[in-house]
């Protein structure tokens, strides 16, 4: 902390205030803008920008130019591939606000499909041509080409299974990383994250051919499957790895400005202290990262440092902009309030008592609100104590260990007792019944 | 006619020259067999000559005897002598005569049972059938079919502390099915009536869980109790039997309480209003089961369950902040709920009532008492005997000739060594 040659008073009133008087700060808070969407999309490239732009358009809803914004950089990107199904809904969403420029282009559409049939065509006698003569290569090239012409036309089923046919004609490590990545691609794409996890796996068989770079986004997509499934923590760790090779080589999946913010707000729902400080704050290489989310590094130190206001204050402002995020989505609500609860455990632990009005401040909201938001704590078993309600006091508590102990030896006795009696009785039921049916049979 | 009145003398003659010893016991018990047919026509007759015997010491005639006059229809009138004469028997009769006849036994007690229900004064059974019970017994781990009668007529009768006499022995010997079912079921009604909720569960879990081949109606009313019991004891229901229950059960009890399910699931929400409005909807299924003083039982419970939650995370709290997070209407009706569970043990809390606060204390239980260490000591030798007896039956079982005639037969003979231990035939 700065200014260690200060009074400690005014560290003590630091603490207390937790960033709360503006005076004191010394750096000004940076509220997230709203998302310029140009340089956003500029981080990206190949399908994924154009979903992302389709996520941005269809949910950032209150903000009407954002939207057409994002539906218009959609419209140029897709005219520049090939895909005319994307095409087709895109001009829908449009629905002729842009002017005349972007709308339908049935010119455009047919032309691309006319040359789809024919690429496919060719595609094929090609492919049947190496199939009749064999050689391995080549028809691992063809089924690879075929996989890209479909995913370039979005039939990203297709595209997958032509992927994984290369399998069998793939000779060298490098071949199957190469299949590898690319059905990593497709399946982020499809949302299947399960493929994406056991194809990380069998590229990371062959540690020999990878280089960092490859690492770097194998970890990545793994990082990335494991936030959809819900696994924070080991999402936090992959991202954590992933080495600052990755630079912008990922685009067409993931921006390094994702893995920072992925990988931080992971790790900070989902660390103890010790983790994060090791893994986080003291890590060089994740350092790259976070530099490139000034916001998210800050949030990090303050939530470290205990400055809690000003932590939760960091996240409000980056919440709207996380929501257009197609990954994080769906996972903001929860990360949100795993943040919190920890920051409010983290806040409790040193102390025998806690004054809830001092809480409520440091924390900015109502005592009323905090009693609640304790409770619902404490009755989860996450923080050890119990509510003074009459002077809004948190006292720390610790379960006598001895009694309890003798709690449970009676009650086990107890159920133990029930247990075996009614096994008693339902052996005499059966043999019983046992005997009847024998004596029914003589 | 006279042939049949000398029949008569001399059958009477017989029971009281034959009742002193036992090998003149089993002679007499013989003889009464093979004149069954005697007996029931000359019924009327013998009626009159039971004067002559003594139930104390002639037992085995008196049984025959009575038993016989008892088989014919009998008018109201006659049903108060014969409830009479039923009782005075039973209270004379010598145990161990009895038991070389107990069908008989079982026949006149249940005869009896009918006629006082007839009569309508349930009460004046209570206290013979117990004496029914006792002498019947082998042991008191030996279920009769005389208990489920027993327990039935105490809760006619409301007497149930005397049921709970009964309940209190452990059983381990079960002849009949229909009478444990029976049994359990009465038994948990009892329980209920005295409040001895974890009893109640006890038993009418046995019903639930034990072995049958086709449902019984016994077993679907005592599963509807056992789901509102639950409730009121443990605070949540879990609709997932335990693995020994037997299929027929696990497919089918549930289809026929549906609305206690439902019920189960709307107080695991833990709103007290919607749990009410359910309540009232469903007022008129519960009420045709009987059931409606339970359903209330287990409304009023779950403020119980909400205020004892509060003692996990509170020390202190208002007692208006406790009407609302219970959801009671004002403070002082929480004041009183609050009183009615200290009152019965179930909190440690003081109320005080200058600033309107409640202090939830601790649980003065220190398990530093002589009489701790006392109760935890019976426990260890309760269980001692419980485990022996376990592993007796076990030995018991596998000596067993009938299980090692199943065994061998249905054991599956996959690893060579396996053919050693058991024959493949056992006969004997």
């Amino acid at each position: 902390m700065e200014g260690e040659d200060e009074a400690s008073t005014q560290m003590i009133d630091e603490i207390y205030a937790n960033g709360g008087d503006d005076g004191q700060r010394h750096r000004p808070i940076i509220s997230g803008e709203q998302l310029d969407i140009e340089a956003y999309a500029a981080l990206y490239s190949g399908r994924t920008k154009i979903t992302r732009l389709l996520f941005i358009a269809n949910h950032g809803d209150n903000n009407a130019s954002m939207q057409l914004e994002a539906l218009r950089m959609a419209y140029d990107e897709i005219k520049k591939g090939e895909n005319t199904q994307l095409f087709r809904e895109v001009v829908q969403k449009i629905d002729g606000r842009l002017g005349p420029n972007y709308g339908p282009d049935p010119a455009w559409a047919d032309s691309v499909d006319r040359r789809a049939e024919l690429r496919m065509e060719k595609l094929e006698n090609e492919l049947n041509a190496y199939r009749t003569n064999l050689i391995k290569e080549s028809i691992r090239m063809g089924y690879n080409d075929f996989g890209d012409f479909y995913y370039a036309h979005g039939a990203l089923g297709d595209a997958f299974k032509n992927y994984v046919r290369t399998r069998d004609y793939c000779t060298t490590s490098k071949h199957i990383i190469h299949m590898c990545l690319n059905a990593i691609l497709v399946s982020i794409e499809m949302g299947q994250f399960t493929h994406v996890s056991s194809y990380v796996g069998k590229a990371e068989q062959n540690p020999d051919a990878l280089d960092a770079v490859t690492v770097a986004k194998l970890r990545a997509a793994a990082g990335l499957a494991l936030l959809e499934a819900k696994k924070y923590k080991l999402a936090a760790r992959k991202f954590l790895e992933t080495g600052p090779e990755l630079g912008n080589n990922y685009s067409e999946v993931i921006a390094p400005q994702d893995i920072a913010t992925y990988g931080g707000l992971c790790a900070l729902a989902s660390f103890d202290r010790a983790e994060l400080k090791n893994k986080v704050i003291d890590n060089i290489n994740f350092r790259n990262f976070l530099e490139l989310v000034p916001e998210v590094r800050e949030l990090i130190h303050d939530f470290y440092s205990s400055h809690y206001a000003s932590c939760l204050d960091y996240l409000g402002n980056l919440k709207a902009n996380l929501l257009l995020d197609i990954h994080l989505h769906d996972h903001v609500e929860k990360l949100y309030d795993e943040i919190r609860h920890k920051a409010l455990i983290q806040y409790t632990i040193p102390f025998v008592s806690v004054d809830l009005r001092m809480m409520a401040n440091a924390f900015k909201t109502s005592v009323a609100g905090l009693e609640k938001e304790l409770e619902a704590l404490i009755t989860d078993n996450q923080i050890q104590a119990r509510i003074d309600s009459h002077n809004k006091i948190l006292y720390a508590r610790h379960a006598d260990q001895r009694n309890a102990t003798f709690q449970r030896v009676l009650q086990t006795g107890s159920e133990f007792d029930q247990d075996v009696r009614a096994m008693l009785l339902r052996t005499s039921l059966i043999k019983h019944d046992y005997n009847q049916r024998q004596t029914r049979k003589l | 006619m006279n042939l049949n009145m000398n029949s008569v003398e001399s059958l009477v003659a017989q029971i009281q020259g034959l009742s002193g010893s036992a090998e003149d016991i089993t002679h007499l018990h013989g003889l009464l067999k093979q004149s069954e047919e005697l007996i029931q026509s000359e019924s009327a007759r013998l009626m009159g000559c039971l004067a002559e015997l003594d139930p104390s010491k002639h037992s085995l005639g008196y049984l025959y005897i009575l038993e016989a006059c008892t088989s014919t229809v009998i008018s109201k009138e006659q049903a108060n002598e014969m409830v009479i004469s039923i009782a005075r028997f039973i209270n004379d009769c010598a145990a161990e005569q009895i038991h070389l006849a107990p069908e008989k036994f079982i026949s006149i007690c249940k005869k009896f049972k009918d006629q006082v229900m007839l009569l309508e004064a349930p009460m004046r059974g209570v206290v013979p059938m117990l004496t029914a019970v006792r002498k019947l017994q082998p042991s008191s781990e030996h279920l009769t079919p005389l208990h489920p009668d027993f327990l039935l007529l105490c809760l006619l009768a409301k007497c149930y502390k005397t049921g709970l006499r009964i309940l209190e022995d452990d059983i381990f010997e079960v002849d009949q099915p229909r009478d444990f079912f029976l049994y359990c079921y009465y038994g948990g009604m009892i329980c209920v009536g005295q409040k001895h909720f974890r009893k109640a569960l006890e038993l009418l879990h046995n019903v639930v869980t034990a072995p049958m081949s086709t449902v019984n109606a016994i077993a679907v009313e005592a599963y509807k109790k056992y789901v509102l019991v639950s409730l009121i004891h443990l605070g949540q229901f879990s609709t997932s039997f335990p693995k020994y229950t037997s299929s027929v059960a696990q497919r089918n009890l549930k289809t026929f309480s549906q609305p206690y399910i439902e019920l189960a699931n709307c107080y695991g929400d833990g709103k007290i209003s919607e749990l009410e409005t359910f309540v009232q909807a469903n007022r008129e299924t519960f009420e045709s089961d009987h059931n409606l003083g339970l359903v209330k039982q287990v409304v009023s419970s779950m403020y119980k369950q909400n205020i004892q939650r509060l003692t996990q995370t509170y020390l202190t709290l208002s007692l208006q902040d406790i009407a609302n997070t219970v959801q009671l209407n004002s403070s002082k009706e929480a004041e009183m709920h609050v009183l009615q569970m200290i009152q019965d043990g179930e909190i440690y809390a003081t109320i005080n009532q200058k600033d309107g606060m409640v202090r939830f204390l601790e649980e003065p239980e220190q398990y530093k008492t002589c009489e701790m260490i006392e109760r935890i000591d019976l426990s260890n030798q309760r269980i001692m005997t419980l485990s022996k007896k376990l592993t007796a039956m076990d030995e018991q079982l596998s000596c067993d000739p009938q299980y090692l005639g199943k065994a061998g037969r249905e054991r599956q003979r996959f690893d060579f060594d396996d053919f050693d231990t058991v024959p493949q035939k056992f006969n004997i």
